[in-house]
């Protein structure tokens, strides 16, 4: 299983802040962006940001890089701290 | 503490940061720091409140890394991060980065890199309450900018 998490506005866009998804049929970051849109229309929306940034195991990546089972992947949308 | 970071909830007091930069450390001639607090107005609107969100976990790793980066570039003596999370008001301060060093250049440096870099990188969200309601801040493209004359 992959942990997906969610933060910040696309959190409440998704009403949904963490889940696990089936590693089986996906290599890369963009597949499982794919896959999560098939959740539904909310979904497909919301992931089509060109602006989400992603995290695999807590370090940015991009939609080529490689997931398995056991990775901590997150979605948000661009930081705004300091 | 060569690096010491710090995502909390507490409210943190400067006085007691400049202390434990200086405490034992009579080989920095300089300290700098940053403190940034809650602005009562944005883009227009009042702000009556602030929500910070973070990604537990990732926050912490980013700004240590970040002090790393730091420490690589400019001699450095001590570095200390602290980035508060929760609800805010306006007049709070949110985060302040301090840095010691033997002269100024470098301390002053540090801070503004720690701070350019942590806008960008560091996985927080700011959330206003205000009179039109909530809202998220956007990301600026400034920020973005501003890593690239680093």
């Amino acid at each position: 299983m992959i942990r997906v998490l969610f933060f910040a506005g696309l959190r409440e866009k998704l009403d949904c802040a963490a889940l696990e998804v089936d590693s089986g049929g996906l290599e890369t970051l963009a597949d499982l962006r794919e896959k999560l849109g098939e959740r539904g229309d909310p979904w497909r929306r919301a992931l089509a940001d060109a602006s989400l940034q992603m995290a695999l195991n807590q370090h940015l990546a991009t939609a080529a890089s490689p997931v398995a089972a056991g990775d901590e992947v997150a979605f948000f949308p661009p930081v705004t701290g300091g | 503490m060569a690096v010491s970071v710090a995502v909390q909830l507490e409210a943190f007091d400067v006085g007691a940061e400049y202390a434990r930069l200086r405490e034992g450390n009579t080989r920095d001639g300089a300290a700098a720091m940053f403190v940034g607090s809650v602005r009562d107005f944005n883009l227009g609107t009042g702000v009556s409140r602030l929500e910070l969100e973070h990604y537990p976990g990732m926050t912490e790793r980013v700004l240590g890394d970040i002090a790393e980066q730091a420490r690589q570039r400019w001699q450095l003596g001590r570095v200390c991060i602290v980035h508060r999370i929760g609800p805010l008001d306006p007049g709070e301060d949110i985060v302040f980065v301090g840095a010691t060093a033997e002269h100024r250049q470098a301390a002053l440096d540090a801070c503004a890199f720690i701070m350019d870099w942590l806008k960008s990188r560091a996985p927080f969200w700011k959330k206003e309450r205000g009179p039109g309601g909530e809202r998220w801040v956007e990301a600026r493209e400034s920020d973005q900018e501003a890593l690239e004359k680093w």
